[in-house]
């Protein structure tokens, strides 16, 4: 492979982390919000977050960001920047999963903690801000480690709207070079890469987090593990 | 926005023609991904590192990159060493090996789940490895982990329009055609998204219901 080609390549990854840190920011952000918004106490709030939860959910990535390339300029008369869309596509779609893992870990923080707030007269926003959340987050971590890898390789479809992220690059180089092992082994190799540097990450994360609130680093993976499907970018299933 | 009610009746049939090919790659893709995977568990449960380190190293790695990488790997560098398959059988066997390291995971964790009980019954009764395996253990594993791999089967679901880009004529593959062919695009992309809906998320109600009856 020649250094121009590298170079093509390089930009693909740019390309792909840029994708990745937007989408999983819109991601996070849509957690949070729909996933206390489905812990609320009015029956209404509960209703719609579950129904955007199981729209999301339910459809194909690939579909939406085919409905967000060709049908939302169409229909609505907005053409977003490729970058933007795919942002919006993969956030939305990946974020609706992640609901599912804010909804669990609030759900799974001990009701006394709850009361005790309830107790002190703390506000409901101040039970969730100094109460629940502290402890719920950490909990979350390793399962938003599974779908941020789910979200990585979520990346990936964008290079079917011709956006030129690592997937498109390989594309590229095997149509100049005419053959294709080398390439795409070297582009398996660098998600794999990336994957295990987000991994290592998350876990040094979850450590800080845990011991900020006195625990060790949790061990229930085989019990996480059957949950998997539910509460990360593969899986339809409702918990 | 307009809605164009004669598009979609035209394209009901390139529907249901790419909703049999969904469903094909859906039970074959699921049938390969759990022997596979059933075969992945155990080959991690080997007492010799030497099965259990590529194993593990080589699941990790398919887990962890792109489906559609895999499928542009498979679809292109076979052909390259002399190995031709339809893109139909391509884009299943990707598919099952990609959810078989998925399933593996599950069937491990349903195995770890068996109560350590059974395995020193079996080992006080002088069941064989085999017997052991095929009448104490697999059974009450397989039992626990079948919501689980019924999920998969959802998630597998959402991703067979991947199988679009090597030219499988899926749901997604034949909205394309139709869009291309007649120009349309909102009909085709919104019913096939409805239709994903219709389906994953009844299925999603039928395993929770599984569950509640087979996991206790």
């Amino acid at each position: 492979m020649t250094s121009g080609l590298w170079e093509l390549v390089l930009k693909g990854i740019w390309t792909t982390v840029q994708l990745l840190v937007l989408s999983a920011l819109l991601a996070t952000a849509v957690s949070f919000v729909v996933g206390i918004a489905r812990t609320h106490r009015l029956w209404i709030v509960r209703f719609l977050a579950g129904l955007y939860t199981e729209v999301f959910r339910g459809t194909s990535a690939l579909v939406m960001i085919f409905w967000v390339f060709f049908v939302l300029p169409v229909a609505f008369g907005w053409q977003l920047v490729p970058l933007w869309a795919g942002t919006l596509a993969l956030g939305l779609t990946y974020g609706a999963y992640g609901t599912e893992i804010v909804r669990g870990a609030l759900n799974a923080v001990d009701p006394a903690q709850q009361e005790g707030g309830v107790a002190l007269s703390f506000t409901p926003w101040q039970r969730m801000r100094l109460i629940l959340l502290p402890q719920a987050v950490p909990e979350m971590i390793p399962s938003f480690c599974n779908l941020l890898i789910e979200l990585l390789k979520g990346t990936a479809l964008v290079s079917v709207m011709g956006m030129g992220d690592l997937t498109f690059s390989a594309n590229l180089v095997r149509l100049a070079l005419q053959q294709s092992a080398e390439i795409y082994t070297y582009i398996l190799l660098i998600y794999f890469v990336i994957a295990f540097a987000l991994t290592r990450l998350m876990r040094g994360l979850e450590k800080k987090l845990k011991a900020g609130i006195g625990k060790a680093p949790g061990n229930e993976k085989a019990a996480r593990e059957l949950k998997r499907a539910q509460t990360t970018g593969v899986g339809g299933g409702v918990a | 926005m307009k809605w164009d009610w004669n598009a979609v009746s035209e394209f009901m049939p390139y529907f249901w023609d790419g909703l049999k090919v969904t469903l094909q790659i859906l039970v074959l893709g699921s049938l390969i991904s759990f022997v596979l995977g059933l075969v992945w568990a155990l080959l991690m449960r080997t007492p010799t590192r030497w099965v259990r380190w590529p194993v593990g190293i080589v699941t990790e790695f398919v887990r962890d990159t792109p489906l559609l990488v895999q499928l542009f790997f498979l679809f292109y560098v076979l052909p390259e060493w002399g190995l031709t398959f339809s893109a139909l059988t391509t884009g299943v066997f990707a598919i099952g090996l990609h959810y078989s390291t998925y399933t593996m995971q599950v069937y491990r964790a349903g195995i770890e789940a068996v109560p350590v009980g059974q395995w020193e019954a079996a080992t006080a009764l002088n069941l064989p490895v085999r017997r052991t395996w095929t009448a104490v253990i697999l059974p009450q594993a397989i039992r626990r982990v079948i919501p689980a791999l019924g999920n998969y089967v959802i998630a597998m679901l959402k991703d067979t329009p991947i199988l679009m880009v090597i030219t499988v004529l899926e749901l997604m593959g034949q909205a394309r055609l139709f869009s291309q062919e007649h120009y349309q695009f909102t009909e085709p992309i919104t019913v096939i998204g409805v239709a994903f809906i219709l389906i994953s998320y009844p299925a999603s109600l039928l395993i929770r219901a599984l569950e509640r009856r087979l996991v206790r």
